[in-house]
């Protein structure tokens, strides 16, 4: 694994210290240079990638692959594309062999509308790599009951999602989010999918969430690499907001500033 | 299928007898010697590099090879 300079308040995810807590996917970039300036504009230090056939017509099959090996970031192979536990586990083993790397980042779907988890065939996807050695990072619905689940079966990291994946839709359920951080306080967790601008990210980041997992938010923006600088920026600013402790909302307001020896008023200690 | 033929990525490939893996590999224009950020799999099993000198392709097998591709 690469090493970084981790200052402050690093996320340990999966055996990894990693300084940035957004992790970028690599998918659907107008180009490789936008990809390449869209990686290094976020800071993240850990990207996602598919496991897919190797184009045998193509002279360069692992192009991509030789080319982001070169950048300081770790790679975290997914199972995107997969409905069954079956499936998935193979394409781990496969993403194991191709890249020596036990990370996962397991997604089961259900079906091609919603992309949403298949949570009966995420759980047993899930203890089969945990069991086999597996560190897993569970692409999840946003059920308490499902992550809770996850974080028993012992995935490194769960990560549920703001709204269906590639829908830019943000976080729908904010109190769902709310309650699976207050019942697994301890374990990472990420908010994937779902993110369609920096608010929203930041937003994330407030409710206590560990780090924000995105792609198409910034790979489909009209400037990609701008959209990148401004996620790294909202997450960083979420993250501080969520330490530094928001205030309690109230309905009527406060003044902040003090009352006394506002200019016109009576001084009634020193007066008659 | 063919069966005098493999399928390899989802393609039929004539086979008219019995290959190692690796001489399957090579003909695909893969160095199994030198390829690197590649796996295989056949009929949905693993196939770990250590193993692909001695795993024997059959007329009928289902070969996938795969690579890290851009991914969300």
């Amino acid at each position: 694994m690469k090493k970084n300079n981790v200052c402050g308040d690093p996320l340990e995810i999966g055996g990894l210290t990693l300084s940035s807590r957004l992790l970028l996917g690599t998918s659907g970039y107008p180009n490789m240079q936008v990809l390449l300036e869209s990686i290094a504009a976020s800071g993240t230090e850990l990207i996602t990638v598919a496991i897919r056939r190797v184009n045998l017509e193509d002279d360069g099959p692992t192009g991509f692959l030789s080319t982001i090996r070169n950048l300081p970031v770790n790679l975290l192979p997914n199972t995107a594309g997969c409905y069954t536990a079956r499936e998935a586990v193979l394409v781990a083993e496969l993403s194991r062999e191709a890249l020596e790397t036990d990370l996962i980042k397991l997604e089961v779907i259900g079906d091609d509308e919603t992309l949403m988890p298949d949570a009966e065939q995420l759980l047993k996807a899930a203890s089969e790599l945990v069991l086999s050695g597996f560190t897993v990072l569970a692409y999840s619905n946003d059920d308490p009951i499902t992550c809770r689940k996850l974080a028993d079966i012992g995935c490194a990291a769960v990560m549920p999602l703001a709204s269906p994946i590639g829908s830019g839709m943000g976080l729908v359920n904010p109190y769902n989010l709310q309650l699976i951080r207050e019942l697994l306080p301890n374990l990472p967790l990420l908010v994937d999918a779902g993110i369609g601008t920096a608010s929203d990210a930041a937003r994330a980041m407030e409710l206590g969430y560990d780090g924000v997992l995105l792609n198409t938010a910034v790979s489909k923006a009209k400037h990609p690499v701008q959209m990148a600088a401004a996620m790294r920026h909202a997450v960083m600013g979420g993250r501080l907001a969520w330490l530094g402790g928001r205030i309690p909302q109230r309905f009527y307001a406060q003044a902040s500033s003090p009352e006394e020896g506002r200019v016109g008023t009576v001084d009634r200690n020193v007066s008659g | 299928m063919n069966p005098s033929h493999v399928r390899i990525n989802g393609r039929s490939e004539p086979l008219e007898a019995a290959a190692p893996l690796t001489a399957v590999l090579e003909k695909q224009g893969i160095d199994p010697l030198h390829a690197s950020g590649i796996a295989v799999a056949v009929n949905e099993r693993i196939v770990r590099r250590a193993e692909w000198s001695e795993r024997v392709i059959k007329p009928g097998d289902d070969i996938e090879i795969v690579t890290a591709r851009q991914g969300g």
